[in-house]
């Protein structure tokens, strides 16, 4: 009795300590899917076995379904449809799964090796050709668990789309809490499903535009901290940071060169917000632009040779094209009253931007060849769109209920998911390059 | 650019003139809720000397404007007279100018668009004879919000410069 009293309370414990578990994980994030995923390849994900007692520090299996979920190419398959559990290739009935429709198949094991030590492994299957078509296995720390499910669903998104998977990257983004005593604005980095987020830089006074280097251990960004607005690059690493444009008037829009060692930004300095570049080394800077209009928000191709920009040297703002020494400005959108802050696609053939036909701000694709400006959301203050290192998605803000929310969208406008943070008003996302390759 | 401003403003001036000889440049609209020009048009004396009766410069320190415009009204052009007749009547004072957007559109143009509005104030106050390196000029774009509601009423509230001694 009394014996049987204390299991009952342990598996209690354990109870409520997974659902505890689980609501903190959800909680940071909630994947809202807006529009059909029919499209996508059926896909089921096994709840991965674990070997250890207690509760695993992550559940990698949760991780890598919702990863390839939020990518819209996959339509997950609920877990409640399952026929059997198999956790490795000798477990694994094919039929099971041609039942239940499953064209690829995701088992695996975590089991604790030490203190803080795991093993992971994982397997895909194609469930027509009944055949395994990767499998791999990882001893990790329990620190290195959500980056390894994120890596794994890089892996088995490649493996099954051919395209590289984009989920072992990060976002940046600001994040404001307003309360009667005081405001704070938050400069985050989190992975690119929002968990682990850090914040690496607060102040009282507002922040915009963060914007990653090329080789991801840098964010500029511009911060209103000495009361007004000026341009800073920090380092992730020790967060040492360096201020690179403090110009009398505006300073903003920073955005990288391809080679790391360039920022375009916006100075007023000369009368009206032109754009410049800023050598990172030598500090000097170039003026590009000279126009009575506005100009603003530049941003390098991919192959460094051109900088799209907002003007509205037209009347209306409107995006443009130059090269990187100012010459050759063309204008390259005529659609709607309104575009602005493009950048571009990583293959140089896409530019994501705000644009507004009438209905609202919302995010568009527009293509430089062909000109054509594909509207991809539907609602109505939208901003900040950036696109994924692998021009799958591509990442903005919006409003929803009184609040700055993420968004996702793939780059086709067919699947949306609200990225939705659970603290503040969350706005000027920015989508990192792949991960340095350690 | 500046030279074209200049035009605009010399005839800008004359309608202010004519403004304040004759009828009271009172505009409704929810995006003049603060700015009172009435006191100006009731004003007998000198611009400045009617307001300083009323003794609230302070509090009538804010300049509205259209969407995606940095464009003074005529009636807001009263006010900022006022305050250039202000500045000239207290030497040694200096003003700072915040520009202001509202939340649509992008961040940093609204940045852009906020500062060209200060700018627009400045450019009207040294037109009246107050020495430009008496005003800083800084923009805050959409970051501060007057309003932090999504409507019109809040977004005419936002689109803004105060002028701030």
């Amino acid at each position: 009795m009394n014996l049987n009293a204390v299991k009952r309370v342990q598996l209690l414990t354990l109870f409520v300590g997974l659902l505890f578990f689980s609501l903190g994980a959800r909680a940071a994030l909630e994947i809202e899917i807006t529009q059909g995923v029919e499209a996508g390849i059926p896909v089921a994900v096994v709840p991965f076995e674990w070997k250890g007692s207690g509760v695993p520090p992550h559940f990698v299996s949760d991780i890598i379904e919702a990863d390839l979920k939020r990518s819209g190419r996959f339509d997950t398959i609920p877990r409640g449809d399952f026929l059997s559990n198999p956790h490795d290739h000798t477990e694994v009935n094919y039929k099971d799964w041609r039942l239940i429709k499953a064209e690829a198949l995701v088992v695996g094991r975590v089991q604790r090796l030490g203190s803080d030590q795991y093993q992971v492994e994982f397997r895909v299957f194609d469930v027509f050709k009944s055949k395994q078509l990767t499998g791999f296995r990882y001893s990790v720390p329990g620190k290195s668990l959500r980056k390894l499910a994120h890596q794994i669903s890089d892996i088995v998104y490649q493996t099954l789309t051919g395209e590289r998977g984009a989920f072992d990257t990060r976002v940046a983004y600001v994040t404001v809490e307003r309360s009667p005593a005081r405001t704070r604005y938050l400069l985050r980095v989190a992975d690119s499903d929002g968990y682990g987020a850090v914040t690496i830089l607060e102040s009282k006074e507002p922040i915009l535009s963060p914007a990653w280097s090329p080789d991801g251990l840098r964010l500029a960004y511009v911060s209103f901290e000495q009361g007004r607005s000026m341009i800073f690059v920090q380092r992730l690493g020790d967060g040492k940071r360096e201020l690179v444009a403090s110009f009398p008037g505006l300073n903003g829009a920073p955005a990288w060169a391809p080679n790391g060692k360039m920022l375009a930004a916006v100075s007023s300095r000369e009368g009206n917000a032109e754009i410049y570049t800023i050598d990172l080394q030598t500090k000097q800077s170039r003026r590009l632009t000279n126009h009575l209009s506005i100009d603003t928000e530049p941003a390098f191709s991919p192959d460094g040779r051109s900088i799209v920009f907002t003007s509205d040297r037209a009347g209306r703002p409107q995006i443009y094209r130059m090269r990187v020494d100012g010459s050759g400005v063309e204008r390259l959108t005529f659609e709607g009253n309104y575009n602005a802050r493009a950048s571009y696609s990583p293959d140089g053939k896409r530019l994501t931007l705000v644009t507004n036909q009438g209905g609202g701000y919302r995010i568009g694709v527009f293509h430089i060849d062909s000109k054509g400006l594909f509207v991809i959301t539907d609602t109505t203050l939208d901003e900040s769109p950036s696109f994924a290192p692998n021009g799958a998605m591509i990442l903005y803000a919006t409003q929803q209920g009184n609040s700055g929310v993420l968004s996702a969208v793939s780059a086709d406008g067919r699947v949306k998911q609200v990225l939705r943070f659970q603290k503040g008003d969350v706005r000027e996302p920015a989508w990192s390059p792949y991960n340095r390759k350690l | 650019m500046r030279n074209k401003t200049s035009i605009v403003l010399v005839v800008l001036l004359g309608l202010t003139l004519a403004a304040c000889g004759g009828k009271k440049g009172v505009k409704d609209g929810a995006e003049d809720e603060g700015v009172s020009t009435t006191a100006l048009g009731d004003g007998t004396g000198g611009m400045g000397s009617a307001l300083g009766a009323g003794g609230d410069l302070a509090t009538n320190n804010t300049v509205y404007f259209e969407y995606d415009s940095a464009s003074v009204t005529d009636d807001s052009r009263l006010l900022i007279e006022a305050h250039a007749q202000d500045l000239l009547n207290n030497p040694g004072a200096t003003v700072v100018l915040e520009g202001h957007a509202d939340e649509r559109g992008t961040r940093e143009y609204n940045l852009a668009l906020a500062e060209r509005r200060a700018l627009s104030v400045a450019e009207i106050m040294v037109a009246y004879g107050v020495a430009r390196d008496r005003m800083q000029t800084i923009s805050y774009g959409e970051e501060r919000p007057e309003s932090l509601e999504h409507n019109e009423s809040a977004w005419a509230l936002n689109r803004r410069v105060v002028i701030l001694r």
